[in-house]
C-alpha cells in the first residue's frame, strides 16, 4: 500500500498536527511514513498544509506526486488541491464552510467537521482531528473499491484484512504519543476522531 | 519504538549525544528549528547556546570555541553560509574540528527557501579562500541527520578539520521515524593543541597567518598530506542495485530518493538501473564509480541544481562511459516519472 495525504486549510486550523497525527498513527502500524508541511510565509486567509506518505515500503520523496487522498478544511484549500486528484481519490471536504451545491468533478465526502468538534466534542479545536477519523473510515471503505489505486503505483489495491493500512485503532494510540506533552487532550481528541469516524458511512 | 521527528531536530539531538558544547547561530528559513531547539535543549543541559548577531559572527564564535578544544556549531542555509566562508576558511587553515551544518535553500542571492541543491560547489571545491578541503557529509533521512551529525565530531577531530553537513530544506523539514540510538558521548580524546591556558606547561600557538619564508608552503604541503588520508580512508557511499546495472544513477541527498523510487519502477519495466548515493561529497567516491564504469554502461546524475556534482562523476568515470544530467534548481523537485521518462530514453 502506498497513500499520498494532503492535510490542507487556514493556518491555525491545525493541518500539521492533523498531519502529525496520521504519520503517528503509521509508525503505530508500523509502516513507513514522511510528513512534510508547506514552511512558506503563507498568506493570511491563504491555505497551509502537510503532506503525509504511508507506506508499506521504503519511502522516496516526502513530497506527493500523485496525491491519493485529500482533507480539505476550507474552500480554497479544496480548489487550490482539487485538480491534482484522480476519480478514485479520497475526498474529506469540511462541509461546514465548504459549500455543497456546486458542481465537484469527483465524488467528495462532506463531514461538517466545524460543527461536529463544536457540538458534539465541544471544542471547535478539534475539527483537525474529526476530520482525521472521517479520512480512515473513507481510506477503509474505498480500500475495496477495485478502482482505488495506490498513488503512483497502477494495479496494487489494498486489502481490509492487511493489517497494514491504516487503522482507526492505531490513531487512536497515536493521540497518547501525539499528545504526550499534554496528557489532558487526549481523551478529546480520540473522540473526535471516533465521531469522524462514525460519521462516514 | 522510533520517534516521529523532524530532520533538522533528529540533527540537534545527534549533535548534542556527540558532546556538543556550544552551538552559535542565526536565524534563517529553512533551518530555523536549529537554533530554536538548541536554544531550549543547549539551555536545559547547562550548554551554550548564542545567537550571534550575524552568521559571520556565529561562525567566528565557533572558531573560538573550538580552539579551546569545544564541540561547537553552528547551522544556516544558503546565504547564510556565504557569509562564514571567512571563517570557514580561517578553520581549516587553523585545523579546527567544528561542524558547519548548510540546510540547502533555492539560490543564488537571497533566492527563496525552497529545499535545493545547489551549494554542492561551494561545499566541496572551497567555499573560501585558499587550498583546503572539508569534509562533507550528505544524509538522505531523518535517521541519518542525527546519525552523521553525531559522527562529525569524531571525523572533526580525528583529522583537525572542519566537517561539513551539506543537506537540504526537504531533509531539514520532513519528519521521519527515527531511532536514538547513540550513547551520549563523555570522553573525548587529549588534545594536545588546545588552547586552554599555559599555566604549568609550554605555551602554544595556532595561528593562520604564516609569513616566514616557507612555512605557509610546508603548512599547505601539510595539509594536502592530510588530505590524501582522509581521502584514502573515509569515503562512504551507498550502492542499489548496482551489480547489474547499466544505467546507473548518482545522487545524494533528497534526489537519491527520487532516484532510488524510480529505479524501482525501471526495474519493473525490466531497465537494469541501479543507483550511486555519496554519503560523503567530499572526499567523493571516486573510486567506486571507476569501478562500475564498465563498457555498455551509462551514468546518470541526478541533482537538484543545474549540474554540479556531474563534474566529480565525469572526473571519476573519465570518458569510459557517458554521463547525463536531469536536474532543477531553484524549488524546482524531480520527479520519480520524470526520472524513469529519461532511463527509459536512455535505455533506448
Amino acid at each position: 500500500m502506498y497513500d499520498e495525504i494532503i492535510i490542507a486549510g487556514f493556518g491555525g486550523q491545525g493541518v500539521l498536527l492533523a498531519g502529525t497525527l496520521i504519520a503517528q498513527a503509521a509508525i503505530e502500524q508500523g509502516l513507513h511514513t514522511t510528513w512534510f508541511p508547506s514552511y512558506g510565509a503563507e498568506m493570511r486567509g491563504g491555505t497551509a498544509n502537510s503532506t503525509v506518505i504511508v507506506s508499506d515500503d521504503e519511502i522516496g520523496s516526502p513530497i506527493a506526486f500523485n496525491p491519493n487522498a485529500l482533507i480539505a478544511l476550507n474552500e480554497p484549500s479544496l480548489n487550490k488541491f482539487m485538480p491534482r486528484m484522480t476519480e478514485s481519490s479520497v475526498i474529506i471536504a469540511n462541509s461546514s464552510i465548504i459549500p455543497q451545491n456546486k458542481e465537484y468533478r469527483i465524488k467528495l465526502y462532506f463531514v461538517p467537521v466545524t460543527d461536529i468538534a463544536d457540538k458534539e466534542i465541544k471544542n471547535v479545536k478539534t475539527a483537525n482531528l474529526v476530520a482525521v477519523g472521517a479520512l480512515i473510515k473513507a481510506l477503509e471503505i474505498n480500500c475495496a473499491n477495485p478502482r482505488r489505486r495506490s498513488a503512483g503505483k497502477e494495479g496494487d489495491i489494498c486489502e481490509l484484512e492487511d493489517a497494514k493500512v491504516l487503522t482507526l485503532q492505531s490513531a487512536l494510540s497515536a493521540c497518547e504519543k501525539a499528545f504526550s506533552s499534554k496528557p489532558e487532550f487526549v481523551e478529546i481528541n480520540k473522540k473526535a476522531i471516533q465521531a469522524g469516524y462514525n460519521f462516514v458511512k | 519504538m522510533k520517534k516521529l521527528i523532524k530532520g533538522n531536530i533528529a540533527l540537534c539531538e545527534g549533535a548534542i549525544a556527540a558532546g556538543l558544547h556550544a552551538y552559535f547561530g542565526y536565524p534563517i528559513t529553512p533551518q530555523n528549528e536549529i537554533p530554536a531547539y538548541m536554544s531550549k535543549k543547549m539551555v536545559e543541559l547547562k550548554r551554550v547556546f548564542v545567537q550571534a548577531e550575524s552568521e559571520i559572527a556565529a561562525a567566528n564564535m565557533v572558531l573560538g570555541a573550538a580552539v579551546t578544544g569545544k564541540r561547537a556549531m553552528t547551522s544556516s542555509s544558503s546565504p547564510g553560509i556565504s557569509l562564514k566562508q571567512e571563517a570557514i576558511s580561517y578553520m581549516a587553515g587553523l585545523q579546527l574540528p567544528s561542524l558547519i551544518v548548510n540546510v540547502q535553500r533555492g539560490g543564488p542571492g537571497l533566492g527563496n527557501i525552497s529545499g535545493s541543491q545547489s551549494d554542492y560547489f561551494q561545499a566541496v571545491k572551497g567555499g573560501g579562500h585558499g587550498d583546503y578541503r572539508l569534509i562533507v557529509l550528505s544524509p538522505n533521512s531523518a535517521q541519518e541527520m542525527y546519525e552523521f551529525a553525531y559522527d562529525s565530531f569524531d571525523l572533526a577531530e580525528k583529522y583537525r578539520s572542519p566537517v561539513m553537513i551539506l543537506t537540504d530544506g526537504i531533509i531539514g523539514q520532513m519528519m521521519e521515524p527515527v531511532e536514538f540510538n547513540k550513547s551520549e558521548k563523555k570522553d573525548f580524546n587529549d588534545k594536545n593543541w588546545v588552547l586552554t591556558g599555559c599555566k604549568g606547561r609550554q605555551p602554544r600557538s595556532v595561528q593562520s597567518l604564516l609569513m616566514k619564508d616557507g612555512v605557509l608552503e610546508k603548512h599547505n604541503i601539510n595539509l594536502q598530506e592530510k588530505y590524501k588520508i582522509i581521502a584514502k580512508n573515509e569515503v562512504k557511499y551507498e550502492t542499489f542495485m548496482t551489480d547489474d546495472a547499466e544505467i546507473i544513477i548518482t545522487a545524494y541527498g533528497i534526489s537519491s530518493r527520487i532516484a532510488k523510487s524510480a529505479i524501482k519502477l525501471a526495474r519493473k519495466e525490466g531497465i537494469k538501473a541501479g543507483l550511486l548515493r555519496p554519503k560523503t561529497l567530499w572526499p567523493f567516491p571516486s573510486q567506486i564509480i571507476d569501478s562500475l564504469a564498465k563498457k555498455g554502461t551509462k551514468f546518470l546524475s541526478v541533482e537538484l541544481s543545474h549540474g554540479q556534482m556531474i563534474e566529480d562523476v565525469k572526473l571519476a568515470v573519465n570518458g569510459k562511459a557517458p554521463v547525463e544530467f536531469l536536474g532543477k534548481a531553484g524549488g524546482g523537485i524531480v520527479t520519480e516519472q520524470e526520472i524513469l521518462v529519461k532511463i527509459k530514453e536512455m535505455a533506448k
